[in-house]
């Protein structure tokens, strides 16, 4: 046994298996992405930056029932309700999201009865200051206008699995 | 005038190897990356250029105009001249190894002791770095460089005393042309002499401070070793000498085993192609090797490097200088 150890340490046996196993590494086709230039594919229930939804009609889905405020673990969000003048129906005054402390667990998404706030797909949105990731209801609104298209296909895509 | 002109063509000849050598040092840089990359299935830098290919140029338009930041307790002097010394003493080996016949600045008759001795001071400017940062880290890795150089060393010289008996001459450009046999690159010295090839090749890992011997800059260890301190153009300089270092380390793997600027085989195509061409192209080979090791070899404990240094390498290279003294001695082979 140990002469057998001697001969291969001594012809370096393991180096040169090595050495080829390397050489075979090197010439294999490698995974990285070249990331701003190309991404990976993204599932339709990736969780993303979150976004407020509206109807085709213009008229926005929240009814302000409150329930994504009561499930969320983070304690982020922050809603307040009043009925609306014109029709008296029930709408937020306020809605924030505090993004920082958001955990993109998505459960306020699974708790909206009227699929009004969502997590789009967009996951690039670093800032230069902390405040401008407190949300407020204007800055999701217009979040959900710029990501509809995207939204919407991805909720279709999977609504067979609901 | 007389004594003027040789002393400029010298001076030319001196820039033009620095330039050229420099450029060459970005790319080997950049293959040594690109090498180590490939082997973990990275892309390594392909940003600035295509392949990357400025990249290294990038880099050190970067280090050039950052900031220097010299430690408040540092000896500032020695602090500074440390990496000028790597630089310069690892340039300087370049004096007189020959790309093609008779293709070096200084044809001396002793240039190989000359490098031996220039790569032997190369330990002083790590010293130096290490005890004037006046830091931790720094101070315990240029201990551990100063121990592992000099194991290293003595048996780098064992090796080149057995190439020196079987060539019969102390130049490089006469070593070279010792291996000039018909028997084309059988002849080169790392057939007869093939353990002292290998040893010799695992000493310069060690003796340049490569992975798997990069104990003196462990990360894990000593976050950087002798450079923690430094930054900007300082560090350039010493990561500039290493790699100057690296790459004289596979010229002498090329002259003194690999017959420098001869052709694989003598026949009428291979020997119109320019000796230059073929001693980059080995230099490149083994230059690939050692980016390979660095790649796939995990690193030496210091007890385990030191062990192969003074119970392996010592005993194997002073037993071959006797073996090969007595074999030329008694066959008759002996150089005039």
């Amino acid at each position: 046994m140990q002469i057998t150890a001697a001969i291969k340490s001594l012809f370096l046996k393991e180096f040169f298996g090595a050495f080829f196993l390397a050489f075979r590494y090197m010439l294999k086709p490698k995974p990285t992405i070249n990331y701003p230039h190309e991404k990976n594919p993204q599932s339709p229930r990736y969780r993303g930056e979150h976004a407020l939804r509206r109807y085709p009609n213009g008229e926005e889905r929240c009814i302000a029932c409150k329930l994504c405020e009561a499930i969320c673990p983070a304690q982020a969000i922050t809603i307040e309700a009043e009925p609306r003048g014109n029709d008296g129906t029930r709408r937020t005054t306020r809605y924030d999201i505090d993004m920082v402390k958001c955990i993109y667990c998505g459960f306020c998404q699974e708790a909206c009865p009227v699929d009004a706030i969502v997590e789009g797909p967009n996951a690039e949105f670093a800032t230069e200051t902390r405040e401008e990731l407190y949300y407020d209801k204007q800055r999701l609104l217009d979040n959900g206008a710029m990501w509809e298209r995207e939204i919407a296909r991805n909720i279709a895509a999977d609504a067979p699995y609901r | 005038m007389e004594t003027l002109l040789p002393l400029l063509l010298i001076v030319a000849k001196s820039l033009l190897l620095i330039i050229l050598g420099l450029t060459a040092i970005a790319y080997y840089l950049l293959a040594d990356r690109k090498i180590w990359a490939a082997v973990m299935l990275r892309k390594g830098p392909n940003v600035v250029g295509p392949w990357g290919i400025w990249q290294s140029f990038a880099d050190m338009i970067k280090f050039m105009v950052k900031e220097p930041i010299i430690p408040t307790t540092a000896n500032k002097g020695v602090f500074m001249i440390a990496p000028l010394v790597t630089a310069a003493l690892a340039l300087s080996a370049w004096a007189v190894i020959p790309v093609n016949d008779g293709w070096a600045i200084a044809n001396l008759n002793v240039g190989i002791l000359y490098i031996f001795a220039i790569s032997s001071l190369g330990v002083y400017g790590i010293i130096m770095g290490g005890w004037a940062s006046n830091s931790k880290y720094p101070f315990l890795s240029a201990l551990r460089s100063a121990a592992q150089m000099v194991s290293y060393e003595v048996s780098i010289g064992f090796v080149i005393i057995t190439v020196l008996l079987c060539a019969g001459s102390l130049n490089l450009n006469d070593i070279v042309k010792a291996q000039d046999t018909q028997w084309g690159m059988l002849g080169w010295y790392w057939l007869p002499l093939f353990p002292m090839f290998v040893i010799f090749f695992i000493s310069a890992l060690a003796e340049t401070n490569r992975p798997p011997f990069d104990l003196v800059e462990a990360e894990s260890e000593l976050v950087a070793g002798f450079m923690v301190e430094y930054s900007s153009a300082p560090y350039l300089l010493f990561m500039l000498g290493e790699y100057v270092a690296i790459i004289t380390m596979c010229a002498l793997l090329v002259i003194l085993f690999c017959g420098g600027w001869l052709p694989p085989f003598h026949n009428e195509y291979l020997d119109q192609v320019p000796g230059v061409i073929w001693f980059v192209l080995k230099l490149t080979w083994f230059f690939f090797l050692f980016a390979m090791v660095k790649a796939f070899v995990p690193r030496y404990r210091y007890d385990q490097l030191m062990r192969l240094g003074w119970k392996v390498f010592l005993p194997l290279s002073l037993a071959a200088v006797i073996l090969v003294a007595g074999v030329l001695q008694f066959a008759g082979f002996a150089a005039q």
